[in-house]
């Protein structure tokens, strides 16, 4: 078992949801590993990439390489960030001399809750919180690097929490990056769709294991919404453990 | 015409999404559609090892796409040895020309038509109309939509978007019949009706979904059997194949046609499976007395040649359409394409060029359903991203460059992060309330027309972290 990760935050958790990162870090010290935080640390460099612009991409990776190097597991509280590294940084780095780093870290790169059940075999968090939720699973956990059994099954160990599955829960909620600014109407016409298969599991709590959804479908309830709150499920782990 | 969606307004994806959008109708329909072929589909491949299935097609259709001259060459001679008339077409224009020659010669009057896809590429229908020629669509949605005036909404079923009161109101306005809308009762109309048209065609016309290299025949797939009547009736039967359509061998075949039928019905089999292996030969008792095969690139040896050789590997199931979280909501109609969907955003810039469509690559919210449903396993998200770094290149507007330039620079480095953050957070102080910001500048207004943005949190994770507060001491 690894003694000691470093936690990329992501720009996002960074600058607008900071809780998120702290109950990843507090979740990680209670599964009894050390954690850093590297400085150097900013965006993964996905947005310029997803939006046709692969230089300015590998430019933000550069930074990203640089700051953790060494050998430590990195670990994003973001399916979507960790797939950026684990799957996208070979592909944009093909060819380029910093190759070798970019497939070395994609490989003890690790999404927060796959490190938790697959690498630390963490059965459960446990702890108690009352209440019924619904995971969303983030498209880019889900379709490319296998996620959704690792949350559902955390989320499972919490006394008093009701795990509903909502219909078509595998499917995109409609963020997708400078998507859900360049059709912003097809975005919310999929957010409304998504939100609406959550409500009717009669769930107070909408989880995901990414704050772009989140940001998106909680951007959405609090102009129309069900009474749903949306949650990280580092956040909704940790508040259940105590850990807060 | 009432619910049609062809011809919505708009130059650009936005705009004709937008005006679909605003008729809810058209989404609810569609995403219903597609969410029984997906369950259909699901339900088809139940037991299977599908994963290996896909591995086996794929590999197919690289192996045969890879080496595509010397297997096209090999159909040809085996078509041509057994009476076949081929001729292949750079583009859409000569395409069209071989059929006009071939129904001129006939002095053809009407023509009847299988569902095809290359026939909508290369615009057929207009141009034999214009020559004076009748062409009656004999797939059943096909018809639909060509009694509507509008072209295919999906490339399986093309009318998928209409309800059958609309049906049976197309029916009504065209044929002047009452009829009740009852799928039974509308279908055997139609069934009747074309009956007489097979029978009075001068030539029939067809897709092929298999070209067979060892045997030089064609394998069509249909549910309704027009494939056949019109392969077989009709004194002369004119084929049009992508010349990506290839296949080695009947062996290939056996792997190939459950991948399609399975991913683009969800049947194990379709109803018909018509091979076509030339015109009637002397012993035989019917079929065609000449058989056309035109074999049409419009574009696609310049895709064999690049990094994006693998949509060449498409077997026009539509299955990435049954999956798009994107498509279920505006339909082919958005893309304004005669490809729509994921595989219709790869494909239009590619065949048709990026100033054109430079707009459909960024149709989607890379989810990738489209990667992890093609049978084939094109990897459809990833040309996707290919495609925008192509548009980026030739289009992009100077201002988002020049934002995309500047962000990567000052996020390479911590410290203009950093102030940045510092930046934002001054900046909001006239748009937050409760960490929340519901109205803000161009381009974030696009975002917050119908959703509230996160505001800069007071102290960002790394601030907390140097403090003390992100456990970095273990609290």
């Amino acid at each position: 078992m690894p003694a000691n990760v470093s936690l990329f935050v992501t720009c996002l958790v960074d600058l607008c949801y900071p809780e998120v990162g702290r109950a990843a870090a507090a979740l990680l010290r209670d599964a009894g590993v050390s954690v850093s935080f590297r400085e150097g640390q900013t965006c993964c460099g996905q947005p310029a990439y997803t939006a046709g612009f692969p230089l300015e991409a590998r430019r933000m990776a550069r930074r990203i390489l640089d700051a953790f190097r060494g050998g430590d597991p990195v670990v994003v509280p973001s399916g979507s960030c960790a797939a950026m590294i684990r799957c996208s940084y070979p592909t944009l780095f093909r060819g380029e001399p910093e190759e070798r780093p970019a497939r070395q870290l994609a490989g003890r790169t690790h999404e927060l809750s796959a490190f938790l059940v697959d690498v630390l075999g963490l059965e459960r968090i446990g702890g108690r919180l009352e209440a019924r939720a619904t995971y969303h699973d983030g498209c880019h956990g889900l379709r490319e690097l296998g996620l959704g059994r690792q949350g559902r099954r955390l989320l499972a160990g919490i006394e008093g929490l009701e795990l509903v599955e909502m219909e078509r829960a595998d499917a995109c909620c409609g963020f997708g990056g400078t998507f859900s600014v360049r059709l912003p109407g097809l975005a919310t016409t999929m957010a409304d769709e998504k939100l609406a298969h959550a409500a009717r599991t009669g769930a107070t709590l909408l989880v995901s294991g990414d704050a772009g959804c989140l940001m998106h479908l909680g951007g959405r309830l609090s102009r129309t919404g069900p009474a749903l709150r949306p949650a990280h499920l580092a956040e909704v782990l940790a508040e259940a453990g105590g850990l807060g | 015409m009432n619910g049609g969606t062809a011809g919505v307004p708009g130059r650009t994806f936005e705009q004709r999404a937008g005006a679909l959008l605003a008729r809810p109708e058209v989404g609810r329909n569609l995403a219903a559609a597609m969410d029984r072929s997906v369950a259909l589909r699901d339900a088809a491949f139940r037991g299977v090892d599908l994963e290996a299935l896909r591995a086996a097609g794929e590999a197919i259709r690289a192996h045969t796409v890879a080496d595509l001259a010397r297997y096209l060459e090999q159909w040809a001679e085996e078509a041509e040895a057994r009476g076949t008339t081929v001729r292949f077409a750079a583009d859409a224009a000569e395409a069209v020309a071989h059929v006009r020659e071939v129904v001129a010669r006939r002095g053809a009057r009407l023509v009847v038509k299988a569902k095809s896809m290359v026939s909508e590429e290369i615009g057929l229908n207009r141009a034999l109309a214009e020559g004076g020629v009748e062409v009656v669509e004999t797939d059943l949605g096909e018809h639909i939509q060509q009694l509507a005036g509008e072209p295919p909404v999906h490339l399986l079923v093309p009318a998928i978007h209409r309800s059958r009161a609309e049906v049976r109101d197309l029916f009504a306005r065209s044929y002047g019949v009452d009829l009740p809308d009852e799928p039974e009762r509308l279908t055997r109309f139609a069934r009747e009706r074309l009956r007489e048209r097979f029978l009075a065609a001068d030539v029939g016309i067809t897709g092929a979904n298999f070209a067979i290299a060892e045997t030089g025949s064609l394998a069509i797939v249909t549910n309704e059997g027009n494939g056949r009547m019109c392969a077989s009736l009709p004194p002369v039967h004119v084929a049009l194949v992508g010349m990506e359509r290839v296949v080695p061998s009947f062996r290939e075949l056996a792997v190939l046609l459950p991948l399609l039928t399975g991913s683009a019905t969800g049947q194990r089999a379709s109803t018909y499976v018509t091979v076509v292996g030339g015109p009637r030969g002397p012993h035989d008792p019917d079929g065609p007395e000449e058989l056309h095969v035109v074999v049409v690139d419009n574009g696609r040896s310049r895709i064999l040649g690049s990094r994006y050789r693998s949509v060449l590997h498409c077997i026009r199931c539509g299955a990435c359409q049954n999956v798009c979280p994107v498509f279920r909501h505006v339909g082919g109609h958005a893309y304004g394409a005669v490809y729509g969907g994921p595989i219709g955003a790869v494909l239009a810039p590619l065949l048709e060029g990026v100033e054109r469509w430079g707009d459909l690559p960024f149709a989607s919210s890379l989810c990738a359903a489209c990667t992890d449903v093609c049978p084939v396993r094109i990897p459809l998200h990833e040309h996707l991203i290919a495609l925008r770094a192509d548009v980026a290149a030739a289009r992009a507007g100077a201002l988002e460059r020049s934002a995309f330039r500047w962000w990567a620079r000052a996020w390479s480095a911590p410290r203009p992060y950093r102030l940045l953050a510092t930046a934002l957070r001054l900046a909001q102080v006239p748009l937050a309330r409760g960490g929340r910001i519901r109205r803000a500048p161009f381009p974030l207004s696009r975002w917050t027309r119908d959703r509230d943005l996160p505001a800069v949190a007071r102290r960002t994770f790394r601030e907390r972290w140097r403090r003390g507060e992100g456990g970095a001491d273990g609290a």
